[in-house]
């Protein structure tokens, strides 16, 4: 009954959603009031009646209804209850409508807004979403449909969502459960951080398409969905951080980041979501660059739907399942033709779309946030061209191919780097001229401070030319861009009679996204720092142990001394559980416990290390094997991580500087006021 | 005589087993002597090959029961002296290039490794080309009085004002 009723919610959903698309054209094109109105309401409506389909889907999950696959195949009676709420994203079709629900929210928030002057852009922002939202409606109606239920028919089992002839429903005993590898926190609100950060760039997206329709192709757009591109950059950043965590965490192969095609799926959108975050500045401050945001807007909406695509289509494990499976085609259709339309009308609106002043030198800040651009460009079709090419050769040599870390490295290697010194300079520049004596003037002392770092890096702790060069980057964006907090706090100090750390604040304050930029430079620097650590300098030993023989690996000695196996039946897993004492240099640290949980149910295995984490290096002890007769010996993995944790220092630092660059202002009334008195000649509005 | 019978089959039993001790203990100085490759060496090829079966998993992380058996080949081969890249081309030669952490650089492959410099340095050189556009000829039309807010003289570094201007400037 419950699955008939939710599946009989989506479809009404998917009614409503092309129903609020078809009457805001209808709307815009007679220039009926009524109409719009009447589809913004249609896609309000769809988030209470996608919320119901889910509620419906989450009490199917947390009782146990095991007649309904997708039921049977993320759950099983084991799992405590809010794990059995969380596998609504754990398989696909549940994340489909996961994604359709947080589509409605944020179109329903969107539609909420004050519209006064932006009407105009009111019906096409509803049919823009209301084609992607029924895009993925469409795909759970029709394709990947949550409430299909088993069926038994004369002795054998179908999944169906309606009763075939003579048939009774089938009900397993239990589901199979979520792998387990789902079950770690990490990965409990990893996806929603992505979809969060995917859906929410659909709203910048249908924006710019509202733009080009109405032919109202000045900032305005940017200007509304600036704070949107900013927390969707958020979510996204913070997706792809806490996958990472978590790949670290339990994957057991002692690293962050494998260029996976899948992490590179979720890494694309977010290259050119950062490309664009710094290309809009442009055209806010100097009107350049407009057709290019355009692009780079159209570009990431794609990669969102193409990155959706890439890991639920099965593509990736062969051309041939993708070819088979139903909702390839669709995706891939979908992708296309968003795509082809978009630009077709970016061609249309060209004209339109001119720069108003011109690009007056190579050195000013737009000229660097240009070569920015081009830098994130270029690792974006890296990724892309990595990702696709074993696709192509499998269709046209039949033979699979695997590009893997060592070619992404290589060639991303220089281009992080060339970000990284860039990110140092371009903050020194200004808009409109800069001259290399300017520049010169503006960095040089930060750059003797860094090599002074870079000289005592060599003389006490590495000589890898690679790892010097980076170190070198590291400390130039972290003294150039501490030294614009100085400076500018200092500057402040001089004029306004304050002390220096009221006046560094109040600074602050006044410009959010400038120096929550900084704080986030200041953030990409200190990643940097954990990712040079592990990519150079990273070591790994390992061997089989009796009980108290030891390891030795970078001056940590890692002695075994017993193993233990046992049943937990509530939780369905089998703990095996080594304990090892460490030592560094003689002097005993502690102990570590790297197990191997293995699940009844899903008949999985998941690694978990012993860590040891200190600002210096990560000891990271995976328990590989032992003995199964008695516990004489174990195998061990041991990797030495140096510097790893400023990665997720970072990443900290990162979360606060984008939410204090998003934070709304706190004094709309003065901000406005600000506003008006500004010597700016263009229109502009306090509505945010 | 049973009893015997046992007795004399205990013995030759008793026999066999010390037999296989010392075999045992034989063929472990042996394999001593040999020096069996360690986990370490056998990991550093495993590390460059990805697992045949498995997608986009490198082989010495892989947790498979398959993957476990193609590590004890590789130390197999090691202790047999295979080199680096015999062990490699077996893999290739039994499992597919896919094994391999890049395509081979064969044929249609060289696709992989020209295609994205090429493209990033169109890029670049339609960047450039744009910028000498943009750069030349319109600086002389237009002068000051087209250019926007937040534009500044470089040859005074007034950087108090540049940085007031640009702080209200901001929207």
């Amino acid at each position: 009954m419950f699955a008939e009723f939710g599946y009989g919610v989506l479809l009404v959903s998917l009614i409503v959603a092309i129903y609020s698309g078809i009457s805001a054209v209808y709307g815009a094109k007679n220039k009926s009031a009524a109409m719009v109105e009447s589809a913004r309401r249609a896609m309000l409506l769809t988030f209470p009646l996608i919320s119901i389909a889910a509620a419906t889907l989450i009490y199917l999950l947390v009782n146990n209804h095991y007649e309904v696959a997708f039921v049977y195949e993320v759950t099983s009676r084991s799992m405590p209850t809010y794990l059995k709420v969380t596998a609504w994203w754990g398989g696909q079709a549940g994340s489909l409508v996961f994604w359709s629900w947080l589509l409605a929210v944020f179109t329903s928030a969107v539609t909420l807004r004050k519209w006064d002057r932006d009407i105009e852009f009111l019906p096409w922002v509803i049919l823009v979403s209301a084609v992607t939202l029924t895009f993925f409606l469409g795909m759970s109606v029709f394709f990947e449909n949550p409430f299909t239920r088993f069926w038994l028919v004369g002795g054998n089992v179908e999944p169906s969502m309606f009763a075939p002839a003579n048939a009774t429903v089938f009900t397993p005993q239990d589901g199979q459960g979520l792998n387990p590898l789902l079950r770690h926190p990490g990965m409990v609100i990893h996806p929603p951080m992505l979809y969060l950060g995917f859906v929410s760039y659909v709203i910048p997206y249908a924006f710019a398409m509202a733009a080009l329709i109405t032919g109202r192709t000045d900032d305005r757009w940017i200007r509304i969905t600036r704070r949107w591109s900013l927390w969707a950059w958020l979510f996204l950043s913070f997706g792809l951080v806490l996958g990472g965590r978590w790949a670290y965490d339990v994957l057991g192969w002692g690293g962050y980041w494998g260029w996976d095609p899948v992490e590179i799926a979720a890494f694309m959108p977010w290259l050119t979501g950062t490309a664009f975050l710094h290309s809009v500045m442009i055209q806010e401050k100097r009107g350049l660059l407009k057709q290019w945001n355009m692009i780079l807007v159209i570009l990431t909406y794609a990669l969102v739907i193409f990155g959706t695509f890439l890991t639920r289509s099965g593509v990736l494990s062969s051309v041939h399942a993708f070819a088979n499976s139903p909702i390839g085609p669709f995706f891939m259709g979908f992708v296309s033709l968003t795509f082809i339309t978009s630009i077709a009308l970016v061609i249309w609106r060209w004209p339109q779309l001119q720069a108003e002043t011109e690009m007056k030198s190579m050195l000013s800040r737009e000229a660097l946030f240009l070569l920015n651009n081009l830098l994130f460009m270029s690792i974006l079709v890296v990724c892309f061209w990595g990702v696709i090419f074993p696709l192509i050769s499998e269709l046209f040599t039949g033979s699979k191919v695997t590009v893997g870390p060592p070619f992404y490295e290589r060639a991303t290697a220089p281009l992080f780097s060339s970000l990284l010194f860039l990110m140092a300079i371009a903050p020194l520049s200004a808009w409109g001229h800069s001259t290399l004596e300017t520049l010169g003037k503006a960095i040089w002392k930060s750059a003797a401070a860094a090599l002074v770092v870079t000289v005592v890096l060599y003389i006490t702790y590495t000589q890898n030319i690679g790892a010097l060069v980076g170190f070198f980057l590291v400390a130039l964006v972290l003294f150039a861009t501490l030294n614009e907090f100085w400076r500018g706090a200092r500057a402040r100090q001089k004029t306004q009679d304050e002390n220096f750390f009221t006046s560094l604040t109040r600074l602050m304050g006044r410009n959010r996204r400038r120096y929550g930029g900084y704080i986030i430079h200041i953030s990409m620097a200190l990643m940097a720092i954990g990712i040079l650590g592990i990519e150079i300098f990273q070591k790994e030993t390992q061997g089989t142990l009796a009980a108290g023989e030891q390891l030795d690996i970078s001056g940590y000695t890692i002695q075994y001394r017993e193993l233990a196996s046992w049943n937990d039946q509530g939780a369905g897993v089998n703990y095996t559980r080594a304990i090892v004492d460490v030592y560094e240099n003689g002097v005993y640290l502690g102990q570590l416990n790297p197990r191997i949980d293995y699940y009844f149910d899903s008949q999985q295995n998941m690694t978990i290390p012993g860590q040891r984490s200190t600002l210096r290096d990560d000891l990271y002890i995976l328990l590989v094997d032992w003995q199964p007769v008695s516990t004489i010996g174990a195998t061990f993995k041991i990797y030495v991580n140096p510097l790893v944790n400023w990665l997720w220092i970072g990443s900290l630092l990162f979360l606060a500087g984008v939410i204090f660059a998003a934070w709304p202002d706190q004094d709309p009334a003065e901000e406005s006021a600000r506003r008006t008195v500004a010597r700016d000649n263009r229109q502009t509005s306090a509505a945010d | 005589m049973n009893k015997r019978k046992l007795q004399v089959t205990n013995f030759w039993l008793l026999g066999f087993a010390f037999a296989l001790v010392l075999a045992g203990l034989f063929t472990v100085t042996v394999f001593a002597q040999d020096d069996m490759p360690t986990d370490d060496e056998v990991n550093a090829i495993a590390k460059e090959l990805y697992c045949p079966v498995c997608e986009n998993t490198p082989l010495d992380v892989c947790p498979t029961e398959a993957c476990r058996q193609w590590r004890e080949l590789i130390r197999k081969q090691l202790s047999e002296g295979m080199t680096e890249d015999q062990i490699k081309d077996y893999f290739v030669a039994n499992y597919g290039a896919r094994v391999l952490a890049e395509p081979p650089r064969t044929g249609l492959n060289w696709l992989v490794y020209i295609l994205p410099p090429l493209i990033i340095l169109l890029g670049a050189f339609f960047l450039f080309r744009s910028f000498r556009e943009w750069t030349r000829p319109k600086v002389a039309e237009t002068g000051a009085g087209a250019e926007r807010s937040g534009t500044s003289s470089p040859a005074k570094d007034d950087y108090v004002d540049r940085l007031e201007e640009e702080l209200k400037n901001r929207k």
